[in-house]
């Protein structure tokens, strides 16, 4: 069934019956050609670019939980490409060009929303790598401006420009950045996987992974086993777990990250508006919710929730920047497990099991490269070759050092972004 | 209406407050729902999407309708519960989420379209053309949602942050939290007892229950004068636990001051971390509506806050009440009503079997099955086996049971338990280390059982801590049975809401089902339900069983949604008071900075310091002259800066150069004493982490230092290094960044200054470059070093910090008398960057010793950290950008940071891109701008011309790759 | 979260940094294998489960702290000195 505005004023004119499954629940069945495991964000794209791009649909997503249940339904929603590094640049610039063509694809509004992405500098020094980044996003072809605080006033006249600990000297401004509705990227994916063949197995924990003489044959499963030809990783967050099942330790440590949510407010923020000197980015829902979050709580953790202390920091932050906002109130607060690589960007790559794939280490931005992950690692597991725009995600850049993509600047060790 | 008699409010003192800018009249002890009932203004909100009117719900924090805004300007606080917001004299609240007005919404409409706007809705259409979501439909839509607006104006209002620490942290003062923590005070442990109310005693001051032979109230009024009087016990009312968090750590927010008028330094809000060895919840329960047709209109609330009103605040919320349910509780309130003269229209009972001792029309086996009026309630509609009967009512007090108050229970990931006995989840144990549940959130639903389950927790608590509880004495309570009925939702047409304030229907469920969103997760997710301010307390449970129903599950099989925290919504103010303004950090003041200001030198931060930018003089209009003529000074006279910034870290011990060895990549074991050397530091990845001089001061004995930025980073590395790696070291360190005042004296008239400051002269063959010392200026003993940041003859001076600020004075105006003078960061940078030495512009991060032209600093005699990783291949390929001088060598002289460097005549596009500038300055000893970048193959393309392009700032220049060495690059200077 | 210093006592998380697992106690010899490195600075167990770690009392004693903890419960089950195990 096509989705319309057209089609909903029928419905609503007929009692809503027509209405059917946005995906099936089938039964799993025993062989398939490529399983992914991880139904994500991340491993739903990869399925719906398998089918759309490859014409390949004997898959079969398996998801221990419901799909979209992990960090794509519980991320702060921003979608940007305004990265510096060789590497980053012209993947996630591919990954927006996907995001501005979703909704028609997918036949789904995503809520896709281009209201600009707005990162704040409060020092000549980080003026410079501003300005340094800005260049690279011009260089890649995506849109960057450099405002000056006169500008960034204009357009943030909320911000604390008369007392601030960290005064505003300008801001690095990606109009093409924005947010998402994080769940509905899930849906529309799954939704364009299923009605392309792909079956999506929810409740369906893989519990090991076969390999024979170094070739993967399958995967051992809550709901059986199911045998496969090749298998990719897509599970951020439980990349570690999943590949240990395989036998392989990863460059990544899981830590948690927390988010948080306003009650409904009218609408006051129109940007996404990050500050550096605080680790704290916020944008306003549709709804009105204020969505903001900060740094990682920094330790390993699976336990999926946070501590105080960030939290803590997180709201100083909030009201440093935004005095205007101290009278918001959290209605909730969440937390999500982060795939952290060494050098903070993520891994798109072979294993050296034949046939085993990994698609992880996303640690904070697995969001905004979910259409570019799936497109690439889709391109990847069906031709063997690395997507042009993702041929510097390799799995073994750590130990070569060739290629490290340290956005931060704060290290290619662990524990450090 | 009030009803005389009633209540434990005092009608001796009246209050006045408005709302909508009406004046009304309650009394102390009202809270704003209370009071407006008394006054018969039943319309106090407006739903979310549909904009329905909407009347009071509840008596508590849960409230999903009567949201309010308090105040106006920095003071306006929006969806305030008007059932938990105290009135008092002069109280301002007002509707929101209306327009014009709350009895006259345009935004109603959306309830005639509701056919369209069902769940889900926006994720099929909206998408054609694409150019019109953001500029067409996205601000349509963020205009009709929201609730509450900020005013916009930066909050002024005072809020803190506070520590407590505790044996015993009590969640909720009714029966069961006042018996625990009773029997935990007496038995000697620090007890804090928190409720969420401005009145402790919970249920007890909503029901007329007696207990130990008097009534609620006073029993309650007894225990708190015992607790009071005990010093171990700390009574905190309108407190809000708010959260469970690691190793016995609790979020708790106390309103302190939003039930009075501002007044004085009175904070608004107190966010507490409450440390306590153990807990007890006891919470009690909330209570359910029902979902039937119309079920949302003004005068239709559960059945236990229609009590509450009448039994504490002495407000019958209407004239002729009914009363609709499944438990006992229906009788109760009928009674209630009927004892304090309220007419009472029909009592509806679910059950068909209930015992009916009650003088008023009883319809058993039958339901409510759908309501009318406008914008309140005028009358119900009774089903009973078939047959429909409409009564004229104008409240309906109804019940659905009770869901146990398990969030806290939920805060650590813990799921809890369905009972099927009372149709309710309850916590399982040990949800929560150190936390017991008790009372009614633990599914105990009588009096008698909360006052037995908070004794007997506290009792085990008591015994597991080491102290001895003296005999139990539980005071007689009621005791009645709880045995509810599922009545989760009467069918029939019309829709029924569950989720009030998100406008979720018994419908929007059932079509998520249908649309396989059958997850209890998808369907939340799909349809909002449980997403408004009150996060699912009043409706998750409903919801469930109408999920449950459609999917053919049971219900614990449909399972719950995650209860996360804040268990009430906390103000952003409250969690982060403090940081507003220059409170979000610390700010480091050099010694110099009084006699800095004084001099009108803009201060700029540098990490957490301030130091000036420069230093203006009379005649002067930009900073250019300014920083031009401070880079003459130490070019051709004498400069004066403040370089106490610097991290310094004091280092000694046998073992000391055995730690300086392996942290740096050059050696120090051989350095002299007396002699000072330049180190290069890295991370154990391979990069560089820092940079400094490092003294020799005596064989044991080293003073590093350290940049600005990385000065704590490092000194945790020297940590990391000593204990996690050589343990076996005698070395010992401390950082001494605050306790030196420390100034550079740069320039070829620097040994003049000093000389005649000095109570020794200084000459070249005992203070050489690169030589350092003990010296002594006006009998006070300070240290000497003489480096260079400039590339002139330089020292840097070292006193106690105490005699910082009259040693600066001194030095400047000895300079002044020189032809010199204070210098500035920018003046700093412009000497730096001639003689092409790098700061963490350059060391940012991602940068090795090989690509700072370095590499062969890195000891061939010894293993350092970061030696093995920098030597990877990717880290020494020539092809990485290294590190180069840049001139401008077309017609554009211009030289910005931030560009990027390409090949003449190439596309300034990704692919392309050869590098990028780190560092500019106009230099006016050579008359050029001059900047410091990186450049692909960098070092082996000095005299090639490339291509700067800044597309942000719209600037293109041809630039000479030199070395990055511009200014005396033999060096004479620096020794002259 | 709350750790008990083995100096100080039990602190607040929020006065310690972390540094991720304790493998980085054992350095490898210079000469070690370019797998032994890569092991060391790169590659984890990442355990769902008990995990040993090192936290630094940077506003506290500036102690490293191995700490035997749950990262799936957040529960601490043991700490000492780094430098006390290091000496082991």
């Amino acid at each position: 069934m096509r989705f319309s505005g057209l089609r909903v004023l029928k419905e609503g004119l007929t009692g809503n019956k027509g209405w059917g499954p946005h995906w099936r629940d089938p039964e799993p069945k025993p062989d398939y050609d490529i399983v992914i495991i991880g139904g994500g964000g991340h491993g739903l794209a990869t399925a719906y670019y398998l089918a759309k791009e490859h014409g390949l649909t004997n898959i079969a997503v398996l998801e221990k939980g419901y799909i979209g249940g992990g960090n794509v339904g519980r991320n702060t929603t921003i979608v940007r490409a305004n990265y510096t590094m060789p590497g980053n640049s012209e993947f996630y610039s591919h990954s927006l060009k996907l995001w501005e063509g979703l909704e028609e694809d997918l036949n789904y509004n995503v809520m896709h929303s281009q209201r600009g992405v707005i990162n704040l500098f409060h020092s000549d020094g980080q003026r410079d790598y501003a300005a340094r980044r800005a260049n690279a996003i011009v260089n890649q072809g995506d849109d960057a401006q450099l405002l000056d605080r006169a500008r960034v006033k204009k357009m943030l006249p909320y911000l604390d420009y008369d007392n601030a600990r960290f005064p505003i000297y300008g801001g690095l401004y990606h109009p093409r950045g924005g947010t998402a509705r994080h769940d509905a990227v899930a849906w529309g994916f799954a939704r364009g996987a299923d009605r392309r063949g792909v079956d999506l197995l929810q409740n369906c924990e893989v519990t090991g992974i076969d390999i024979e003489d170094g070739k993967v044959t399958g995967v051992q499963t809550s709901r059986g086993p199911i045998r496969a030809r090749k298998v990719g990783i897509v599970v951020a967050g439980r990349s570690g777990q999943v590949a240990a099942m395989a036998g392989m330790r990863l460059p990544i440590e899981s830590n948690i990250l927390q988010a948080f949510v306003t009650e409904g407010l009218k609408p006051c923020i129109d940007h996404v508006v990050t500050f550096g000197m605080g680790h704290f980015y916020i944008s306003q829902s549709d709804k009105g919710g204020l969505v903001f979050g900060g740094d990682l709580d920094f330790y390993a953790s699976y336990a999926a929730r946070g501590n105080l202390p960030m939290a803590e920091h997180v709201m100083e932050a909030g009201i440093a920047l935004m005095p205007m906002i101290g009278k918001a109130r959290v209605l909730r607060s969440w937390g999500g497990i982060m795939d952290m690589t060494p050098d903070g960007s993520p891994i798109i790559d072979r294993t050296g099991i034949e046939g085993l794939y990994l698609n992880g280490g996303w640690c904070y931005g697995g969001f905004k490269a979910v259409p570019g992950s799936g497109h690439a690692f889709a391109h990847l597991m069906a031709t063997e070759r690395y997507h042009e725009n993702a041929t510097k995600f390799r799995l073994d850049r750590f130990r070569d050092g060739y290629g490290l993509m340290d956005e931060e600047g704060t290290g290619s060790q662990h524990n450090l972004h | 209406m009030r009803v005389l008699g009633k209540g434990l409010i005092d009608r001796a003192t009246p209050v006045g407050f408005t709302f909508d800018g009406v004046r009304y009249e309650g009394f102390e002890g009202d809270t704003l729902a209370s009071a407006l009932l008394a006054n018969d203004v039943r319309l106090m909100g407006r739903s979310f999407k549909y904009h329905r009117p909407r009347g009071v719900l509840t008596a508590g924090s849960e409230e999903p309708n009567a949201l309010v805004t308090v105040g106006t300007g920095p003071a306006q606080d929006p969806n305030m519960r008007a059932t938990v917001q105290e009135i008092y004299e002069g109280l301002e609240a007002r509707s929101q989420n209306r327009w014009p007005s709350l009895a006259f919404d345009v935004m109603s409409v959306n309830d005639l379209a509701a056919p369209f706007l069902g769940a889900g809705f926006y994720y099929k259409t909206f998408m054609w053309p694409r150019a019109f979501w953001e500029k067409l439909y996205e601000p349509v839509i963020r205009r009709a949602a929201g609730l509450g607006a900020l005013s916009g104006d930066p909050v002024e209002d005072r809020y803190e942050r506070a520590w407590a620490f505790c044996d015993l942290l009590v969640i909720g003062a009714g029966p069961a939290g006042l018996m625990a923590a009773q029997t935990a005070a007496r038995a000697g442990l620090d007890v804090i007892l928190a409720d969420e109310d401005a009145r402790m005693g919970g249920r007890l001051l909503a029901e007329r229950h007696e207990v130990g032979g008097t009534s609620g109230p006073e029993w309650v009024a007894s225990m708190l004068e015992d607790l009071g009087g005990m010093p171990n016990v700390r009574l905190m009312t309108r407190t809000t636990v708010t959260g469970a968090y690691d190793q016995g750590t609790y979020g708790a927010l106390e309103r302190v001051g939003h039930h009075l008028p501002r007044a004085g330094h009175r904070p608004l809000e107190t966010f507490w971390r409450i440390v306590a060895k153990r807990a007890i919840l006891a919470a009690g329960a909330l209570e359910r509506p029902v979902a039937f047709a119309n079920n949302d209109r003004p005068g239709i609330m559960t059945a236990g806050a229609v009590r509450a009103y009448l039994n504490r605040w002495g407000v019958s919320p209407g004239r002729a009440v009914s009363v609709f349910g499944n438990t006992d509780d229906i009788y109760r309130t009928a009674r209630d009503l009927k004892s304090a003269g309220v007419h009472v229209a029909a009592v509806v009972d679910a059950r068909a079997d209930a015992d009916a001792p009650i003088d008023v029309p009883v319809y058993k086996g039958a339901v409510v099955c759908d309501s009318a009026g406008g914008k309140h309630l005028e009358s119900i509609t009774i089903r009973t086996a078939g047959r429909e009967e409409k009564i004229s009512t104008d409240c309906l007090a109804m019940t659905g049971g009770w869901n146990p108050t398990v969030h806290l229970t939920c805060h650590m990931n813990g799921r809890p338990a369905w009972r099927d006995d009372i149709l309710a989840f309850v916590p399982r144990p040990d949800a929560i280390p150190g936390m017991e549940v008790a009372g009614a959130c633990n599914g105990a639903m009588s009096t008698a059982a909360c006052l037995r389950e908070g004794a007997e927790a506290a009792g085990g608590i008591v015994a597991d801590l080491g102290k001895s509880v003296s005999e139990l004495d539980l005071p007689e309570a009621e005791d009645d049975p709880y045995r509810p009925a599922p009545l989760w939702h009467v069918p029939g047409k019309g829709r029924a809401w569950l989720d009030f304030q998100n406008d979720v229907t018994v419908k929007d469920v059932r079509q998520a089902a249908v649309e396989n969103f059958r997850s209890v997760e998808h369907m939340k997710r799909y349809t909002t339900q449980g997403m408004a301010t009150d996060q699912g307390k009043n409706s998750n449970v409903a919801a469930l069983a109408v999920l449950a129903d459609a999917t053919g599950r049971a219900i614990p099989e449909t399972g719950t949604t995650t209860f996360r925290p804040p268990y009430a919504p906390v103000a952003m103010a409250a969690m982060g008071s403090g940081a507003q303004g220059k409170g979000f950090a610390p700010e480091r003041f050099t010694t110099s900075h009084k006699a800095t200001v004084e001099r009108k030198a803009p201060m700029i931060e540098a990490g957490l310091w301030y130091r000036p930018s420069y230093f203006p003089h009379p005649g002067e209009d930009t900073w250019r002259q300014s920083c031009d003529r401070e880079v003459g000074y130490v070019r051709n006279a004498v400069g004066i800066c403040d370089v106490s910034t610097l991290g310094k870290v004091d280092i000694q011990g046998p073992d000391a150069a055995k730690l300086l060895d392996f942290v740096y990549i050059n050696m120090f074991s051989t350095l002299k004493v007396g002699r000072v050397r330049y180190g290069l530091m890295l991370r154990e990845d391979g990069h560089v982490m820092d940079d400094g001089t490092t003294a020799r001061l005596a064989e044991h004995h080293y003073v590093m230092t350290t940049t600005t930025a990385a000065a704590g980073q490092v000194m945790a590395h020297l940590d990391f290094v000593h204990q996690c790696l050589h343990p076996e070291w005698d070395v010992s360190f401390t950082s001494v960044t605050e306790q030196w005042a420390q100034f550079a004296v740069a320039g070829p008239k620097s040994r003049a200054l000093l000389n005649n400051l000095l109570d020794l002269p200084l000459d070249d063959a005992t203070w050489p470059f690169m030589a350092c010392g003990e010296i002594s200026v006006a009998g006070i003993k300070g240290r000497l070093f003489r480096i260079s940041f400039s590339g002139e003859h330089a020292y840097e001076i070292a006193v106690p910090a105490r005699y910082g600020d009259s040693l600066f004075r001194l030095l400047v105006a000895r300079a002044e008398g020189m032809e010199g003078g204070a210098y500035g960061m920018e003046a700093l940078n412009v000497l730096r960057i001639e003689k092409g030495f790098i700061t963490h512009s350059e060391i940012h991060g991602r940068v090795t010793a090989f690509d700072i032209g370095m590499e062969r600093m890195v000891s061939a005699k010894k293993d350092c950290i970061g030696k093995v990783m920098a030597a990877r291949p990717g880290l020494m390929d020539p092809e990485r950008e290294r590190l180069v001088g840049l001139k401008p060598a077309g017609a554009t002289k211009q030289l910005t940071t931030g560009a990027h460097l390409f090949a003449q005549g190439a596309d300034p596009v990704r692919l392309n891109d050869q590098g990028y500038i780190t560092s500019v300055g106009f230099s006016p000893s050579l008359g050029s701008m001059l900047a410091l970048g990186f450049l692909k193959n960098g070092p082996d393309r000095y005299g090639e011309t490339v291509k700067m392009v800044d597309h942000v700032r719209g600037i293109e220049a041809l630039c000479e790759v030199v070395n990055p060495v511009f200014f005396d690059p033999e060096g004479g200077r620096v020794r002259g | 979260m709350r750790i008990t210093c083995p100096i100080c006592g039990e602190r607040d998380s929020r006065e310690f940094s972390y540094r991720g697992a304790d493998v980085a106690l054992r350095r490898p010899s210079p000469d070690a294998s370019e797998a032994a490195w890569d092991d060391y600075v790169h590659l984890r167990d990442n355990p769902a489960g008990v995990t040993r770690d090192l936290w630094h009392h940077a506003a506290g004693c500036s102690a490293w702290v191995v700490v035997t903890r749950n990262t799936v419960t957040h529960e601490v089950l043991e700490t000492q000195l780094a430098a006390d195990e290091v000496r082991a």
